[in-house]
């Protein structure tokens, strides 16, 4: 396909899912299934009076930390099992364990032991996204080129100059990789960790919309949410990509 | 410049241990520069490996009288990073201060022009001499040269022998050289070592006339 198609075929794709939900919600005639535009209405009002952007800022707060935290730690962790081989079968299996816990146990362990706050909240979500960041950083260690390490180290090049200019540029892909699945899975699990255990964000809200049984207020939100993932895709991750790949031609 | 005594140097192979080297050595003078050739697998470069120190693991020894030097090694292939520029290539490996003077040899290499590009850009033959360029930009007490101009064609092979003539008339550096080529070894080495696999040993030794040496300076 040529490349001139892709903004209108995107844009054709999404009128079209939006024109799907309004008939369908109009012939449905429910509560539980609100139409597109009232949930735009929902979403101009709850942003008028400033709940929803509050709340929003708070749940943002915690995904960043959480992103943060465990990409920070997790690529630490992948690095230094990818790089030696004692460490990475000492915690090998702590790594399988925590990879496949369910994120419920993890969140409802770490309210229980810690207590139902702000740490507690944005430990839970690390923890439940740290092993994938981990895991992808390892694979990209393991795959490190050889000969540019031997050169590095051939022409005396200092630690953090090898870790800045030979390392990081060949795991590039491997963290966009993992800082892209991250954002996700993160965002995610925030809702759920606000909604077992938060008095405000997002999934807190949801909660307190859950039990009123307003489904347009939950689509407003969700929406909202949606709206601002795509904008940190399209104004943070894609230029950071293009920009430290552009060698690659 | 240096005394290598390599007692035994294997590799674990299938059928147990494939023994390299065994009792080997070699003295290289100061300034000198001694060119090794021989069949492939021999262990030319696995004894450039030892040493540079890039491989530890064998048995004897590698005198530096004079001290730890600094080694500029010119690798098989040019081993360029790939997203850093020509320029960034070679200001990594040299300190703040000498930045001026890894312009000034892109420059002097006929590689100015590429500063600014990735190393994707090159042609082998500019990649090579971007190589080069880095070697020389850390001031060396040593070279090891490991097949440098391989795969070349006879122009830029010819000139990177120019270009490596050249910088040595300026500055002379001691060179250990691994070729294929014995026209590239008796052009550019002092004293040619032919050897033979199987541990490794030295065939014969030629010492390159000193006057061929003056008409190589002269030219």
């Amino acid at each position: 396909m040529r490349t001139g198609w892709a903004g209108p075929t995107r844009l054709l794709s999404l009128l079209a899912l939006l024109l799907v939900w309004e008939a369908a919600a109009r012939m449905a005639h429910s509560r539980a299934l609100p139409t597109a535009s009232a949930v735009f209405a929902e979403l101009v009002r709850q942003t008028a009076s400033g709940v929803l952007p509050e709340n929003l800022a708070i749940t943002l707060g915690r995904v960043a930390a959480a992103f943060a935290l465990s990409m920070l730690l997790g690529s630490a962790l992948g690095l230094a099992m990818g790089r030696w081989r004692q460490l990475d079968l000492l915690l090998d299996a702590w790594l399988t364990a925590l990879l496949n816990l369910p994120a419920v146990v993890l969140i409802v362990l770490i309210y229980i032991w810690f207590g139902l706050n702000e740490f507690s909240a944005v430990a839970a979500v690390t923890l439940n996204k740290l092993p994938n960041t981990a895991v992808t950083v390892r694979e990209g260690t393991r795959a490190l080129d050889r000969e540019l390490l031997e050169m590095a180290h051939s022409f005396r090049m200092p630690g953090p100059t090898v870790l800045r200019h030979v390392v990081l540029p060949q795991l590039a892909p491997y963290l966009f990789a993992a800082a892209r699945s991250g954002l996700a899975l993160i965002w995610k699990i925030v809702l759920v960790v606000e909604l077992l255990g938060c008095s405000s964000g997002v999934g807190f809200q949801i909660q307190v919309f859950f039990q009123l049984f307003d489904v347009t207020a939950i689509l407003a939100y969700t929406l909202a949410f949606l709206l601002v993932m795509q904008a940190i895709e399209w104004a943070a991750l894609q230029p950071l990509e293009r920009r430290t790949l552009r060698w690659r031609r | 410049m240096f005394s290598a005594d390599i007692r035994r140097k294997a590799f674990p192979s299938p059928a147990g241990e494939h023994v390299v080297i065994e009792d080997f050595s070699l003295n290289l003078g100061a300034g000198e520069i001694v060119a090794l050739v021989g069949p492939s697998g021999c262990g030319k470069s696995t004894l450039l490996r030892l040493i540079s120190g890039l491989d530890t693991d064998y048995s004897g020894r590698v005198d530096w009288p004079a001290g730890a030097p600094r080694i500029g090694t010119i690798f098989q292939e040019p081993r360029l990073l790939p997203w850093r520029t020509v320029r960034q290539n070679l200001r990594l490996v040299v300190p703040p201060d000498r930045a001026q003077i890894a312009d000034a040899l892109l420059e002097r290499l006929g590689l100015a022009a590429f500063a600014d590009a990735y190393p994707q850009a090159l042609s082998l033959g500019m990649a090579r001499r971007v190589a080069l360029a880095r070697a020389l930009a850390i001031d060396p007490d040593l070279l090891l040269l490991d097949e440098p101009f391989a795969s070349l064609d006879p122009e830029s092979a010819e000139r990177c022998r120019a270009l490596l003539l050249e910088s040595w008339s300026q500055r002379p550096v001691a060179a250990l050289l691994v070729t294929h080529d014995f026209a590239e070894a008796a052009t550019l080495a002092d004293r040619v070592l032919l050897l033979a696999a199987g541990p490794m040993r030295i065939a014969a030794e030629r010492v390159v006339p000193a006057l061929r040496r003056q008409r190589r300076a002269a030219t």
